[in-house]
């Protein structure tokens, strides 16, 4: 029997087990939305802007092992999810975006709401499709979720214009799809990885440095078993937070231009580094000759092959599934019955413990001023540190990257490749539908916020009850700290002068909220907010910070991994923040 | 240093563009490129001169690899290869400059292809060297226009590309 090409489009969705697609219907979609309407086996999430679908869509696959999905209209609908598409892109996240496309008679002719989608995401997909025979869209639609998540995972435009959509055709969903250009490395070089295990086995301070691959790769019970096996230290990135638990005593902490002090201390000296699906990112390693000064060997293991030696050459580079991977390399380390030196390595802790021990995280407490560390401190206590917390981009992102401690993948959805303000709020309704009997908490900014706040309507529509953790603190925080550092206190346009009554908006859109100015209310409001009394409910919390507070550690530009700006306790001289030299601007 | 990569890929519409697009997205150089499909209608094969360092080379080839649509790279650079350029070039030829002119074209092994009583069409193949050759050996102000084809390259002996 044929079918439109529209219902062939959600036959492929449901054949793919699709539980939610976040859109936002138009004139070039109208047909798939009809089609949708006549079905009931998936869910639709009506967005009120294309960018929180796909954000919707990455934290739905961020936060669980499927891949998001996201339909949108033609023109403007296309372009508005650009960046919710290169923010997925930039942290390697499965997802699959449908858009709409003017009918293939019209394309190229300048019609209402024609954009080259193609074009615009080329640079910032895996991949993407143009569709113009409805012969080939079940198997399209196949192969952008195999290439989506196979791989290193990303995120798959397909394009499908109108008139596709409205023609009819036979529906066959093939099983499985090949394509002979396009073949991921699944397991590493054996040879590569008796290399790497000899140089574990010789080092004298090894460390093991995880990053979003583990996350993504599911690798997080290799990781573990690797670094609590032979005693290792452990460090993981702003994207690879949860990959190793973040309580553990074996964790230094997150690493990089936020990192502690006894993870990058660790970065810089250590002597065999084992790189579990990181990338030597500007933001972790700073300066690559400075970081390189330290002589080391590198162990770098990356699905990705243009990943490796991009930013740092390295001794023994490994192409494969970092699960597969790691688990070759126990199987070795196991076989061999060996372990590293325990005196060097017995040494090495004792000069990480000297690092540790003045705890570069520590802050002033205040009983005037709400501190942000704080704040984010109580969020962990009182969720027994198992919400599943999104953020936005800015100081916000940093202390809940610093001061909630993750202890499993999947719990933390950030932007922090494209570092995209406006993540966060659409992510958490994302979060919150693919985990509905988990807490979900958006950590976020006055600024952030504003930046996708009409989704406290999504989220009121599909009872998605998130709590909104905003860190008010009147300026755009993270400017605010550049400009004080390194622009002579000259807050150029990042001060918030006319904020609205974020306890009205939310109310506005039927949540709770409440705003918080004395420090003594953050624990009891906090409380309130994630009691079972408000457990349906949306709650927006509007914490007053400290306007002053910066984000220690800080690296600044062109500075080394061992030459850390430190929070004032651990500074030599009581200089103020102002005249202390912050490196080189760029 | 200059490297030439020859390039096996898909025969769809917006191959090229995603090579293209990943050349100046990542700042990359391209000098010339040449694309035609091959003996198999499914596939294109691409030439590309660029330089770089050594790193730049590797990362270009491993970003190439990881388009979906290429099926294979390779730097002809790494081994014995063959490259060959096409020039037409048309120059003005009267007087005593057309006798020269059909001189010069017989030492480079060039072939006149068009004739006008006052100019020359030379065909003109060899590496990109020669043809820059021939240029600097003739009187510049004779030129009337050239159109080269940018260089493709092949591996020398048992050497292949293909899947």
């Amino acid at each position: 029997m044929q079918i439109s090409g529209a219902e062939i489009v959600v036959r492929c969705l449901q054949e793919e087990g699709v539980e939610f697609v976040f859109g936002y219907p138009g004139g070039a979609v109208l047909e798939i939305y009809d089609a949708i309407f006549k079905q009931s086996q998936f869910k639709h999430v009506l967005v009120r802007h294309e960018q929180a679908a796909v954000h919707a869509a990455d934290a739905y696959s961020r936060s669980s092992d499927k891949v998001g999905v996201a339909l949108v209209t033609s023109g403007p609908g296309a372009t508005n999810a650009v960046t919710g598409i290169a923010t997925a892109y930039m942290d390697s996240i499965p997802m699959v975006v449908l858009s709409g496309q003017v009918p293939t008679p019209a394309i190229g002719l300048d019609a209402f709401q024609e954009v080259d989608m193609v074009g615009i995401t080329r640079p910032c997909v895996k991949h993407n499709f143009l569709v113009k025979d409805i012969n080939e869209l079940a198997e399209t639609i196949k192969k952008a979720f195999y290439i989506a998540k196979t791989g290193r995972p990303g995120p798959v435009v397909v394009d499908i214009p109108k008139d596709v959509t409205q023609k009819l055709a036979e529906f066959h969903y093939p099983e499985s799809v090949s394509i002979r250009s396009y073949v991921p490395v699944l397991r590493g070089h054996p040879g590569q990885i008796r290399k790497a295990v000899n140089l574990l086995l010789e080092a004298k301070r090894p460390y093991v440095y995880v990053g979003g691959g583990a996350v993504q790769g599911a690798a997080e019970q290799e990781v573990t078993e690797l670094v609590r096996s032979l005693g290792l230290p452990c460090t993981n990135t702003l994207m690879g937070l949860g990959a190793y638990p973040g309580s553990d005593p074996q964790f230094l902490g997150m690493l990089g231009m936020h990192g502690t002090y006894e993870a990058n201390m660790a970065m810089q000296n250590c002597d065999v580094l084992i790189a579990v699906g990181a990338r030597f990112d500007d933001r972790v390693i700073s300066v690559p000759s400075h970081f390189l000064s330290k002589p080391k060997k590198i162990v770098h293991i990356d699905v990705d092959p243009s990943s490796i030696a991009k930013r740092v050459k390295v001794d023994v580079p490994i192409v494969g599934d970092v699960k597969y991977v790691l688990r070759d390399m126990l199987d070795q380390l196991k076989e061999s019955g060996k372990k590293p030196d325990p005196a060097a390595l017995a040494a090495w802790w004792k000069q990480i413990e000297e690092w540790r021990a003045p705890n570069s995280l520590l802050y002033a407490p205040s009983n005037e001023l709400i501190k942000p560390q704080y704040v984010v401190e109580k969020l962990y206590e009182i969720t027994g540190g198992d919400a599943i917390i999104t953020s936005d981009v800015g100081q916000h992102q940093m202390w809940a990257a610093q001061y909630y401690k993750f202890d499993r993948p999947k719990q933390w959805l950030n932007s922090g490749g494209l570092g995209t303000m406006g993540f966060g709020l659409p992510a958490a309704i994302g979060a919150q539908l693919a985990n509905p009997d988990k807490a979900v908490a958006c950590i976020t900014g006055e600024g952030s916020i504003q930046m996708n706040i009409q989704e406290l309507s999504t989220a009121k529509q599909y009872h998605t009850p998130v709590k909104v953790v905003s860190l008010n603190n009147r300026y755009l925080g993270m400017v605010r700290q550049w400009q004080e550092f390194f622009y002579g206190t000259r807050y150029s346009e990042s001060y918030m002068d006319a904020l609205p009554d974020f306890v009205k908006i939310a109310e506005a859109y039927g949540h709770v909220g409440f705003k918080i100015e004395n420090p003594a209310d953050v624990e009891p409001v906090l409380r309130e907010a994630f009691s079972p009394a408000l457990k349906e409910r949306l709650v927006f919390l509007d914490f007053r910070t400290d306007q002053s507070e910066n984000v220690f550690p800080m690296i600044g530009n062109g500075k080394g991994l061992d030459e850390m700006d430190l929070p004032p306790h651990m500074r030599k001289t009581d200089e103020p923040d102002a005249e202390r030299d912050y490196g080189n601007l760029c | 240093m200059r490297h030439i990569l020859s390039i096996l890929l898909e025969n769809e519409a917006g191959a090229l563009s995603r090579v293209v697009g990943l050349f100046s997205a990542r700042a990359y150089n391209i000098d010339s490129l040449t694309v035609s499909t091959t003996e198999d209608r499914t596939l294109s094969r691409m030439t590309i001169v660029t330089h770089g360092s050594d790193d730049v080379i590797e990362q270009i080839t491993k970003q190439l690899n990881k388009l979906i649509e290429v099926v294979k790279v390779i730097d002809l650079n790494e081994s014995e290869h063959i490259e060959r350029e096409m020039m037409l070039i048309k120059v003005r030829a009267t007087g005593k400059d057309r006798e020269e002119m059909k001189r010069m074209a017989d030492i480079f092994r060039g072939r006149i292809i068009d004739v006008t009583e006052k100019t020359y069409t030379i065909e003109l193949t060899g590496t990109s060297d020669k043809l820059n050759a021939f240029i600097e050996a003739i009187d510049r102000t004779v030129i009337l226009e050239t159109v080269r084809t940018g260089a493709s390259g092949i591996g020398r002996g048992e050497r292949v590309l293909k899947i």
